[in-house]
């Protein structure tokens, strides 16, 4: 049998995370063009009990470690171990998420395997049985076609959200093969995990965002675009400008040096559209903007504008949504 | 306590990216070259380490001359030394050689703490840290975006989707840093700081004074190559909602084609 295409699962609090599913699915679809097997990795505590779920995927093997001091992530201890799965494997090719502990564990397999690494791939193309994987540069600015030298493991991370999840076949399931684990000393260790409860949507993965810049003038403004992401069920982001006058925490930035976002609606408020922000919400399906400069670069790329003070607008406008959310339930 | 920070220099986040006539490079006539920003988080809580615990801060970088201009500006920012590794195609090497030299150069350091970026805002690869950390032996801990050291252990807290960890390491121990401008707020150089830096010790050291076999360091080394680039599709000019309405007919219609055009809601 030839090499098979190997996925790194993400396991945590007890489920696989949805990337998991769509690295999966996009394994299958490598490991048909490529006519070879598709087996997976997967490392965590419990994982064991789960794992022939990525059956469903179109997964037909897992090799799994499973161990509770596998609990939470730390990449001193989960590198050597998913590098031993990985070569038990022996894969023609290796995808995995770009979250971020996938980035991470990446990084260090790249050099622990002497793998050649492809981080955060938004489409992976087999060309004549190689492969090839496109990635965003300058934060969304560019776009960069990768391919491997002849003989070397293409190591690829996929950006979450972006590639498609296969239909799961629940009638399915794969082989697992439990290998026992030889936990690695390690000096680091993982103190606490709070996982958010509020029930915020998160920037990452939202399918709708909210995003303030400069034009908010104060935090208590940013109030406006909360009432707006409750009708829309959206997530709130802000401009560089809105962090570094601090009415917004760090991990709200969009941008060049904040998250780079693809929602399917993104509504802009009170943002002039700098280039790096730009740059970060530019693939967004549609965006709409809100500033009473009719100069602004935002405008360049909404698909709709609305030129108005957004104090006045903006109450407005959630009072329209309200009446139209009301007349559609 | 001796932290090195590694240090890449980038343009700057306000540059426009234009496609070079190779169609595999960027144009890079008018960048303006910068410390990467989260590099420059790096520098900046080495900085405060330091008055803290007193030691030494040492800028590591590499690449072409340009560069030096990057370290220079760290030093004036208060770091007190630098090594370069003076290769100007060490980057067209590949990562895994940039990971391997910069290992190299902190072998012969034995520092007790490395900092760096968790990513460059060029090609955003987000794997120097992590790499360099495996290929010295050391744990790392990623995207800090606050850090504590005590002198003997490191900890640092980080966001991941939905949630909050922190972590904790004994030194020797490698970070990244995460966060933005507003959680790290680097210092500026002063003037009698740039004025100073000119005169702070920077070694300019070649593959072969770190031990490395230079003829293993060629782009035919690289594994992942470059095929081409290109720029994302140029987005159609959208339309200004107006059409003399007043503010509520604005809100009207735009609800009306999110709806009925744009299918969002």
């Amino acid at each position: 049998m030839s090499k098979c295409v190997c996925v790194i699962a993400e396991y945590r609090g007890g489920n696989f995370r949805r990337v998991t599913h769509e690295v999966a699915s996009e394994g299958r679809r490598i490991a048909d063009a490529l006519g070879v097997p598709l087996q997976a990795v997967a490392v965590g505590s419990g994982v064991a009990e789960k794992a022939a779920e990525l059956g469903r995927y179109g997964v037909e093997k897992v090799f799994v470690a499973d161990d509770p001091a596998l609990e939470g992530y730390i990449a001193e201890t989960h590198t050597p171990i998913v590098a031993d799965l990985v070569q038990k494997c022996d894969p023609a090719v290796v995808i995995m998420p770009a979250s971020v502990d996938g980035k991470d564990l990446g990084a260090r397999l790249s050099a622990r395997l002497l793998a050649g690494l492809v981080q955060d791939s938004t489409e992976i193309v087999v060309e004549n049985g190689k492969i090839k994987a496109k990635k965003p540069i300058y934060a969304g600015k560019c776009y960069c076609w990768n391919e491997w030298a002849d003989g070397e493991m293409p190591l690829i991370s996929c950006r979450p959200n972006v590639m498609g999840c296969l239909a799961p076949d629940e009638s399915k399931s794969a082989q697992v093969d439990k290998v026992e684990v030889t936990l690695p000393e390690a000096r680091s260790s993982v103190k606490s995990l709070e996982l958010d409860t509020s029930g915020r949507v998160g920037l990452s993965g939202a399918e709708t965002i909210v995003s303030g810049g400069r034009g908010l003038k104060e935090a208590g403004n940013f109030s406006l675009l909360e009432d707006l992401a409750q009708v829309l069920d959206a997530a709130v982001g802000a401009s560089r400008a809105a962090v570094d006058s601090g009415w917004r925490p760090h991990a709200d930035q969009v941008g060049q040096t904040g998250k780079v976002v693809n929602p399917n609606l993104y509504i802009a408020v009170g943002i002039s559209g700098a280039i790096q922000h730009l740059a970060g919400m530019g693939s967004s399906k549609y965006i709409v903007a809100v500033n009473k400069d009719a100069d602004a670069p935002i405008f360049t790329k909404a698909d709709y504008g609305i030129v108005e003070d957004l104090f006045q607008f903006m109450p407005v406008f959630v009072e329209e949504l309200k009446k139209y959310k009301s007349s559609c339930s | 306590m001796n932290i090195v920070v590694i240090l890449k220099q980038t343009p700057d986040t306000e540059s426009v990216i234009r496609i070079a006539g190779d169609g595999k490079s960027v144009v890079t006539d008018g960048f303006k070259w910068v410390i990467n920003p989260y590099d420059e988080f790096a520098v900046e809580a080495a900085l405060k380490i330091k008055e803290k615990h007193g030691g030494k801060v040492t800028i590591l970088s590499y690449g072409p001359q340009r560069v030096v201009e990057a370290v220079r500006t760290a030093l004036a920012m208060g770091a007190d030394d630098a090594v370069f590794i003076d290769e100007e195609h060490l980057e067209s090497c590949g990562r895994i050689k940039v990971a391997q030299a910069v290992a190299a150069a902190i072998k012969e350091m034995s520092p007790d703490l490395v900092f760096c970026g968790s990513r460059a805002v060029d090609m955003d690869m987000a794997q120097r840290g992590p790499m360099v950390a495996e290929f010295l032996g050391w744990p790392h801990l990623a995207l800090a975006t606050s850090i504590e050291c005590d002198g003997k252990t490191v900890s640092i807290q980080r966001s991941l989707e939905g949630g909050k960890v922190t972590q904790e390491s004994t030194l020797p121990v490698l970070v990244t840093f995460g966060g933005s401008h507003a959680v790290w707020n680097p210092r500026y150089a002063s003037l009698p700081g740039i004025m100073k830096a000119k005169k702070k010790p920077l070694q300019n050291k070649k593959l072969a004074d770190l031990g490395l076999d230079a003829a293993e360091f060629t782009p035919e080394k690289a594994k992942v190559r470059v095929v081409s680039l290109e720029l994302p599709p140029e987005r159609k000019p959208g339309k200004i909602i107006d059409g003399g309405l007043d503010t509520e007919g604005k809100a009207r219609e735009l609800v009306r084609l999110l709806h009925e055009e744009a299918k969002v809601i």
